[in-house]
């Protein structure tokens, strides 16, 4: 496959992930407002900017639904949920032909929406029921990309792409909940507490899958636990990470040209620390420190992946 | 109304002016010519509303397929769906016969042509065409002299224009050898028809198209260079900002090969390879989607990123085949144009059977003098343009704007042609809840490998404003589609 081709897959899928992530996070943070708590809505506010990557010029204006206006629909702003949507159907647009047609038509009808006239109308209607409407839109254009594509070495780049940029928002998310909730575990168990917790696992569509594996008594540890050693929950770190490796590893098998040792090392490692751990050492040790250098090796695999497949030097493609 | 109330013929055709240009449905007298009679039955019978239901549906599978094009020259939406009509034209067996044989014959002749002028250059010694006419030509490449090309062919891939005149007569408007385009329009326009008047399609027998991309890539194939089996084909694509990126897209798709951009191709010791996640890999055959001006920045215009450095190079030293070749924008020139049926006696030996349209040569002091007196009347063009750019229509023209054009007429006489305003064909279109009659031209798409081939209709463009004759995309045209009959 053309280098250029699997870069906008790539990225395409990136941008889809991040705009979902974006969508949820909104949703849930906008759902805890509605009840008063001694977290006040700016806390909460700038906890969500935080998570989503530290988001300029969104500070808290106290107006929550022209903030959470801006947050969706303001296309200059690289965090916007239509800036996301933007970028991966530029993306699609410049590999028209390496994606199926239901594809490229869910993802065009998903801008189409996004951009009409009565989008805004309908977002001042429902918050809610708009959100749920783009999260249905990323939702079957996954569903088709699964369905629909071949599942070559182009679908691996868009599962290459979810996962990395999955593995490091959940990673940012965790990172930014842990100072604030974790710490305060001795507590008493409150409502409100209760309530900051399922949005968590909420933001990482888990609450329901948590519930299964441990029910309903929510603790931070487990929470913990869940979303990064879980290895048969899509939203889970340690599962995004598998699927990075399992994608390395198609990507190789089709092409038949060795990954770098770089690339698999790194890759390697981030598999083992999240396999061979428990819950209880990641706790007693430097939580933050544990998920900042996950997202630092998530950042490297990206370098390497960009450095080995899309942009490698001509004489080193030569030697070979 | 009731909305279940089939539409009366009085209704649908109530205002439906005729006069002296070809109608393609009604005859001068208003009767309704054989073959178009069961469309235009089942037209009558339909509900009311139910055309307009049809309409949308059309228009939001083209919106929603993303089948659009980039509108040059505007800030605010550059990219917009091709406009559509939704009743087909109807071209009967004897009358496609004609066109077909005419354009085999025509497009034979002008790759002989291009052969000769990079070559040996007999037909400029026999001073059947002049000279100065060839050299001055901005489109013909110095670096394309003594180059040997694959099969001699130059032009593989054909897109010519013909109007019908009032005599009912097809005649040739413009050859586009460069790089024709619509050609996806003709394959997606067929394929929503299906959908929108399946029985009326299964009736009329119609002649199918929709192995054209298979018949383009058996062209590149045989292009392929000596010694590659099996040759790796590409489409080289200016890129996502291109008017026609929608149709390089839609072709690589159909014919399952790689669409690359410049910056994807690389060339070493005279090999044109492409970046893949595998590493590179051997490039064999190009389809040219790119203008000669910006293909290699060595050898053509240095300021350009949308080719490939050393393209030409492999291309001389029979690496790698680019079809179009380069320098075919030469015999498309519409000053050459006007010679074209001498280069067919001259190759041939045979009349031509599509005529061309009289053209006025402004080189020429006493033509140009007559041009000038009747510029009102006559249509001029720049002889180095497409897509209705740089044309002067004298009818609808301002005083100011003929002033305009005599200025630079005078200034720079070798870069205009004029030719007789031609009342062209109508054919019925759907407007608003009417059929009302619009001007329609006709683009057949020829492909020239092992040998010639078109497939069966092309691309009606329709000047969907009242009264214009401008069919191009890019000035407000639309497009519909093109029954070839069985019979």
């Amino acid at each position: 496959m053309l280098s250029r081709v699997g870069d906008s897959l790539y990225w395409m899928s990136r941008y889809l992930e991040r705009a979902e992530n974006t969508v949820r996070q909104l949703d849930v943070t906008m759902g805890l407002m509605l009840d008063t708590s001694d977290t006040s809505a700016e806390m909460r506010w700038q906890r969500m900017m935080t998570s989503l990557g530290k988001v300029s010029e969104l500070d808290w204006s106290g107006d929550l639904e022209a903030m959470a206006r801006k947050l969706v629909f303001d296309g200059l702003n690289p965090a916007s949920v239509t800036f996301c949507v933007n970028g991966a159907r530029e993306n699609a647009r410049q590999v028209r032909e390496e994606i199926s047609s239901e594809q490229w038509q869910r993802l065009n009808r998903l801008f189409h929406q996004m951009h009409s006239p009565q989008a805004q109308a309908q977002f001042r209607t429902s918050i809610n029921d708009y959100l749920a409407s783009v999260l249905d839109g990323i939702h079957l254009f996954k569903g088709v990309s699964d369905t629909t594509m071949i599942h070559g070495q182009g679908w691996q780049f868009i599962r290459l792409g979810r996962y990395l940029e999955r593995a490091y928002a959940t990673a940012t998310l965790l990172e930014v909940y842990q100072a604030d909730l974790f710490h305060a575990a001795e507590r008493e168990h409150s409502g409100y507490q209760y309530l900051e917790l399922v949005g968590l696992l909420r933001c990482c569509t888990s609450f329901e899958a948590y519930c299964q594996v441990y029910t309903a008594d929510l603790s931070p540890d487990r929470i913990l636990e869940f979303l990064l050693l879980n290895r048969d929950f899509p939203h889970a770190i340690r599962y995004c990470v598998d699927g990075i490796r399992h994608a390395i590893e198609s990507i190789q098998r089709t092409g038949g040209r060795r990954p770098p040792d770089e690339l698999t090392a790194v890759i390697g490692r981030l598999h083992a620390q999240l396999g061979y751990t428990n819950i209880a050492e990641i706790i007693t040790g430097d939580t933050g420190a544990f998920l900042h250098a996950i997202r630092e090796q998530s950042m490297r695999i990206h370098e390497l992946i960009y450095r080995y497949y899309v942009d490698y030097s001509i004489q080193s493609a030569l030697a070979t | 109304m009731s909305a279940s109330h089939p539409v009366e013929m009085e209704s649908l055709f109530g205002d439906y002016p005729l006069d002296q240009a070809f109608d393609e449905m009604r005859e001068a007298g208003g009767e309704i010519r054989p073959h178009y009679r069961a469309l235009a039955e089942t037209l009558a019978a339909l509900p009311q509303d139910e055309l307009q239901r049809r309409k949308q549906s059309a228009d939001l599978s083209f919106l929603t397929q993303g089948i659009t094009f980039t509108v040059y020259g505007r800030d605010e939406g550059t990219e917009r769906i091709f406009p559509y009509d939704l009743l087909p034209r109807l071209v009967t067996a004897a009358e496609w016969d004609r066109i077909e044989r005419g354009l085999t014959q025509r497009i034979t002749a002008l790759n002989h042509f291009l052969r000769d002028i990079y070559s040996d250059a007999k037909i400029l010694n026999d001073k059947v065409v002049p000279r100065e006419l060839v050299y001055s030509c901005k489109h013909y490449r110095r670096q394309m002299r003594g180059l040997q090309v694959p099969r001699n062919v130059y032009i593989a891939i054909v897109g010519s224009d013909l109007l019908r005149l009032n005599t009912g007569e097809f005649v040739v408007l413009e050859d586009n050898l460069r790089v024709p385009s619509g050609v996806s329009y003709m394959l997606t326009n067929r394929r929503v028809m299906k959908r929108t008047f399946p029985q009326l399609f299964h009736s009329y027998g119609v002649r199918p198209i929709e192995h054209y991309p298979q018949l383009l890539l058996a062209t590149l194939r045989s292009l392929a260079p000596e010694g590659r089996p099996e040759p790796n084909i590409v489409l080289l694509t200016p890129g996502v900002f291109n008017s026609a990126y929608f149709e390089h897209t839609y072709l690589a798709r159909q014919m399952g090969i790689d669409l690359v951009e410049g910056r994807d191709l690389v060339t070493h010791d005279n090999i044109v390879y492409m970046r893949t996640t595998d590493g590179l890999k051997r490039v064999d055959v190009i389809y040219r989607r790119v203008d000669d001006d910006f293909s290699d920045p060595l050898i053509f215009r240095g300021d350009s990123s949308l080719g490939c450095a050393g393209l030409f190079n492999a291309y001389r030293a029979g690496n790698v085949t680019v079809t179009n070749a380069f320098g075919t924008g030469l015999a498309d020139d519409k000053a050459v144009y006007a010679y074209v049926p001498d280069i067919i006696h001259y190759y041939l030996k045979e009349d031509p059977i599509l005529p061309n349209v009289k053209t006025f040569l402004l080189g020429d002091e006493k033509q140009r003098q007559h041009v000038i007196a009747n510029l009102d009347k006559l249509v001029v063009k720049a002889v180095g343009e497409s897509g209705g750019y740089g044309m002067l229509i004298g009818p609808q023209s301002t005083a100011r704007q003929r002033e305009e054009f005599a200025r630079q007429i005078e200034a720079n006489p070798r870069n205009y042609i004029a030719q007789p305003t031609l009342d062209f064909s109508r054919a019925p279109c759907l407007i608003g809840n009417r059929l009302e009659p619009r001007h329609v031209d006709l683009r057949p798409y020829v492909l020239f490998g092992d040998k010639v081939n078109i497939v069966p209709g092309g691309l009606t463009r329709v000047a969907l404003e009242k009264g214009s004759l401008v069919v191009n995309s890019s000035q407000g045209g639309g497009s519909k589609d093109t029954w070839v009959l069985e019979s």
